[in-house]
């Protein structure tokens, strides 16, 4: 069964018909880009602060230039590169194979769907076909990975808003998968579990069965989490209102994933543009409407219950043997063929996407990684964070759920 | 705002007392899961020392390093991997591509210390606690990044080339050449076994991309006689080839083959061949016009020497020629190869046999250096009664008629005895010339044959039956028949060569009844034309000589191929020939 990534991107399938209004057009650049502030520095009325790179409520490694009117933000400026790697370049002077290690690393919470798609890619382009148990454990491994993720971000949305013990069960929660992974891939964090050609190990004994306690745990936590962060008075007093992302921002920022689904756009890339299993599976996309920072977090924590239930449903419809991948040629001296190819994927923070040259050789030509975090950070949080209380940066930041690896390919 | 509101994050109070769990466990002694990526193993004694996983690492963590106690030797570098876990990103791509299956993970995440250095060390030779861990990551055959299987080469089907002596390998095409030099992984173990140290991976390389000029230059680096070796040469190094420990080796020799068949109308314009190297003035005499002979004409002519070849017989290939039947090298190939030699200025006397026409005195008078290699030419019998039977004929001599144009009737029943390459080409043969019934008698078991094991099977395929731990004892004529009287063996005690010695089992005789009766057994140097000189001998009546630069005891006097080994096969005579080249030219350089 081939990938159901497709090289063409439809038109129909674009964001901006999606829209509850209909077809959007396009804003002008004025109202696209920030407006300069025209902010008398010299007043002695404005502080100017660096929140970031190291700073508890940044995601990632990042920097917020900061200007400040007493606690309230006139103006916010993203200040990347403090872990820059250069992940696509190096990748143009790696065989096909060793770019795997690589293109892990450029979500360490969520890796898993960048070895998806770089693999989907491959295999675009080498017209290779997949084992149908290969397809299956690859859309388990994807789900997983996005529980993880988004419980580990509701406890960090709980941490920035000062709700520590949340982030404490989070993480533990968290790690309760990241056991799961040591088994089924050998890693916690860096799984490299998907290759091209398939996966690399079959389940082990008894893995559903821990699993599925695993997510019985999990749904528990939600249930603790509803009591005590959704049903708080602080929490709600903070968050709602907090924020907002207008729907109409959605097309022109190239907003994706829960933020946008949380203004209103039922936009998913399982759905819309499916891939792998997933329209084998039956989900509907969930949509908010407040577009505050409440509203996505909320949102995520019913993403997580929506996940868990698409793995029961993976376990229960998978083919329960077979291959779990396809014989490669050597590896070290793999030749893709000539051509390009855009796949995409639905990540916990987004549409994740990566463009593939191959010029025929053993290395890419070109890699081109479309990660959500890109817009969301740089240029959504810097409008966000205008007229905010310096409090609020932290949980509006995490609200968006930014990754600035993605930013710093 | 409700009442709920305020009193529901009380409810954190329930987790209260719950056991933590990600602060316990690394100081719990933990065991890493079965499949766990840890610290590596590696089997020292599987490992080959290939490199591949030096070269999958794109952290660079791995560096192949000589190892105490590991020698390097056939098939093995005597490296083994060192790993740096400052950069190891424990992706286990290394263990996945691994040819042997030696490198894995053992399941061990915790190991402090406070020198950084120790945290480079060689595994499976360095002292760890976990060297012995069964759990960890291990790769599978599915999980293997490496292609194990192989293209076969297109044959003719063995009814039809029982028929005839044309060639019967057809050669790689393009698609075939391009996917197995892919399946290479460079590492260079079967550089290193090649008696002329041929540059296999770089010309490998060179078909994979599509550089074939390149690639014929680099096989003429090492070996004039390619195209000939591309098809019969016994291909020591895919015996040691790294993907042979778990699937089949890469066709180096079908490689070789194909850059030449690309290649041959060309050779002379992609070798530069007559390229008029300044005469240096010297003059050489090479005796004996087969591998080594020529191969170290064409080096020679390289250095600007003028070489003479002094051949016994009226054409030039010696063995290649004389010893190989048509079926396995077409005399338009080996006569097309041969010309490219001659085309950089080689002379050649034909038909002259030193010692009767002209003596070696003679011709080291005449010149300032003379190589002698004139093979083992000299076909053994069996001390056995009956040799001299009618009937009863010596394997090279059966060649040699072959290769001359002769197609005698052997009858309908021929008996081969003998366990190598030549007994193989000797019993195919004998199929070739309608024998309806061939039979191979040896000494020893399969697992001991000397020959290729390809010809065993393509022998099999035509229809020879071979009969092992069997030897005759005695032949004799009945009427129009032959009666070979054999006995029965049985393994004993391991010999000098490490071969298990034939022994013969009393009271197992039996009689075989044959019309022809051909000894393939082995071969001797014919030295006579020497007995004039002073140059010494081995017991074995081969030329004695340093083997660094094949100098025998005379100044001047250079030997090499089989008459100074003794019988062997073509590319260890052609190594031969590519380094008395060399010591030739030092010592005529020494002269100046």
């Amino acid at each position: 069964m081939r990938s159901k990534n497709s090289a063409v991107i439809n038109e129909t399938n674009r964001i901006g018909v999606l829209t509850p209004e209909g077809p959007q057009t396009a804003l002008s650049w004025e109202t696209v880009l920030p407006p300069s502030s025209g902010l008398d520095l010299e007043s002695g009325k404005y502080l100017k602060i660096w929140h970031g790179p190291q700073h508890p409520g940044v995601t990632g490694n990042m920097a917020l230039e900061l200007t400040l009117e007493g606690d309230i933000i006139r103006e916010c400026k993203t200040h990347v590169g403090y872990l820059h790697r250069a992940f696509e370049k190096l990748m143009e002077r790696r065989k096909y194979i060793q770019c795997f290690p690589i293109v892990c690393r450029i979500c360490v919470p969520e890796p898993d769907p960048n070895e998806y798609l770089f693999a989907a890619a491959v295999e675009e382009l080498a017209h290779m076909e997949i084992p149908e148990r290969a397809i299956w454990l690859r859309t388990l491994i994807l789900e997983m990975v996005r529980v993880a993720f988004l419980t580990m971000g509701l406890g960090g949305q709980a941490g920035s808003f000062g709700l520590g013990p949340i982030g404490q069960w989070a993480v533990t929660h968290r790690d309760y998968l990241l056991d799961l992974f040591e088994e089924l891939t050998g890693g916690r964090v860096y799984h490299m579990y998907i290759l091209p050609g398939g996966v690399r190990r079959d389940l082990p004994e008894g893995f559903t069965d821990r699993l599925e306690s695993v997510l019985k745990k999990i749904e528990k936590l939600i249930s603790s989490v509803e009591k005590v962060m959704f049903n708080n008075a602080v929490f709600k007093a903070r968050a709602k209102g907090l924020g907002v992302i207008p729907p109409e921002w959605v097309v022109p920022y190239g907003i994706t994933g829960t933020n946008a689904r949380a203004a209103g756009v039922p936009f998913d890339v399982r759905k819309n543009n499916p891939y792998l299993v997933y329209d084998q599976l039956d989900f509907e996309i969930l949509t908010g409407t407040a577009s505050d920072v409440y509203e996505r977090t909320s949102l995520r924590k019913e993403e997580i219950l929506q996940s868990i239930r698409l793995i029961r449903q993976i376990i229960e419809h998978m083919p329960k043997n077979g291959p779990v991948r396809h014989k490669l040629p050597n590896v070290l001296n793999w030749k893709v063929p000539a051509g390009e190819t855009y796949v995409r994927a639905e990540s916990g923070r987004g549409e994740l996407g990566y463009y593939l040259v191959s010029d025929g050789s053993e290395y890419p030509r070109r890699v081109h990684v479309r990660g959500p975090g890109y817009t969301h950070a740089m240029v959504v949080l810097e409008k966000l964070a205008d007229g905010q209380s310096i409090a609020d940066l932290a949980g509006i930041m995490v609200s968006l759920q930014t990754c600035p690896p993605e930013i710093e390919r | 705002m409700s009442l709920k509101d305020l009193i529901s994050p009380f409810y954190a109070w329930e987790r209260a007392l719950e056991k933590p769990y990600t602060i316990n466990k690394p100081i719990d002694d933990r065991e890493g899961a079965d499949r766990y990526r840890g610290f590596h193993v590696n089997d020292i004694e599987k490992c080959i020392g290939c490199g591949t996983c030096e070269e999958i690492c794109q952290n660079e963590a791995i560096d192949m390093v000589p190892v105490e106690g590991i020698e390097a030797g056939n098939g093995d570098s005597g490296l083994r991997p060192k790993i740096d876990y400052g950069r190891c990103c424990w992706c286990g791509r290394c263990v996945d591509v691994c040819p042997t299956g030696s490198l894995g993970m053992s399941n061990e995440y915790k190991w402090v210390t406070t020198d950084p250095e120790e945290f480079r060390f060689i595994p499976g030779f360095d002292d760890k606690p976990w060297n012995n861990e069964e759990k960890g990551y291990r790769r599978d055959e599915e999980s293997w990044l490496l292609a194990p299987e192989l293209h076969k080469m297109p044959v003719v089907e063995p009814d039809i080339r029982k028929l005839t002596f044309e060639e019967m390998a057809l050669g790689y095409d393009d698609d075939l050449a391009l996917d197995e030099a892919a399946r290479c992984l460079e590492c260079g173990l079967c550089v290193e076994t090649c008696p002329a140290h041929m540059d296999i991976p770089e010309y490998i390389r060179a078909i994979r991309e599509n550089r074939l000029d390149d690639g014929l230059k680099i096989l003429y680096e090492s070996n004039p006689f390619s195209e000939s070796c591309g098809r019969i040469c016994t291909a020591r190094c895919q015996y040691v080839c790294a993907l042979s420990h778990n699937g089949e080796a890469i066709p180096i020799r079908w490689l070789k083959r194909y850059i030449t068949d690309k290649t041959a109308d060309q050779k002379n314009e992609i070798l530069n061949t007559n390229n008029n190297v300044p005469e240096s003035g010297r003059n050489i005499a090479i005796v004996g016009g087969g591998p080594s002979g020529l191969s170290a004409a064409y080096y020679l002519r390289q250095y600007g020497h003028s070489v003479t070849v002094y051949e016994k017989h009226e054409h030039l290939g010696g063995m290649l020629r004389y010893g190989i039947p048509e079926y396995r090298l077409p005399k338009a190939v080996l006569d097309r190869e041969i010309q490219v030699i001659l085309d950089s200025g080689v002379k050649v006397i034909t038909g002259i046999s030193i010692g009767k026409n002209v003596t070696l005195n003679q011709l080291q008078d005449q010149y300032d250096a003379v190589y002698l290699s004139v093979g083992a030419q000299i076909g053994t019998g069996m001390p056995i009664d009956g040799m001299d039977t009618p009937g009863v004929q010596i394997g090279v001599d059966f060649l040699d008629r072959i290769a001359s144009g002769e197609r005698p009737d052997l009858g309908e029943k021929v008996v081969v005895v003998g366990g190598g390459n030549t007994a193989m080409d000797v019993c195919r043969s004998s199929v070739r010339l309608g024998a309806e019934e061939v039979q191979v008698l040896y000494r020893r078991t399969e697992q001991e044959m000397p020959a290729n094991r390809e010809e065993i099977e393509e022998a099999q395929e035509e229809g020879v039956a071979f009969h092992y731990l069997a030897a005759p004892v005695s032949i004799s004529r009945n009427g129009n028949k032959l009666h070979i009287n054999a006995i029965r063996m049985e393994l004993g005690e391991p010999d000098s060569s490490g071969r298990r010695r034939p022994v013969p089992i009393s009271g197992s005789e039996y009689t075989i009844e044959a019309d022809t009766c051909i000894m393939a057994i082995g071969q001797k140097v014919d030295a006579s034309f020497a007995k004039s000189s002073e140059i010494k001998l081995t017991r074995w009546g081969t030329f004695e000589v340093d083997t660094d630069t094949l100098a025998t005891n005379i100044p001047g006097l250079y030997a090499g191929g089989d008459c100074q080994t003794g019988p062997d096969d073509a590319i260890r005579a052609i190594a031969d020939g590519k380094k008395v080249a060399y010591s030739i030219n030092k010592f005529l350089e020494g002269m100046n």
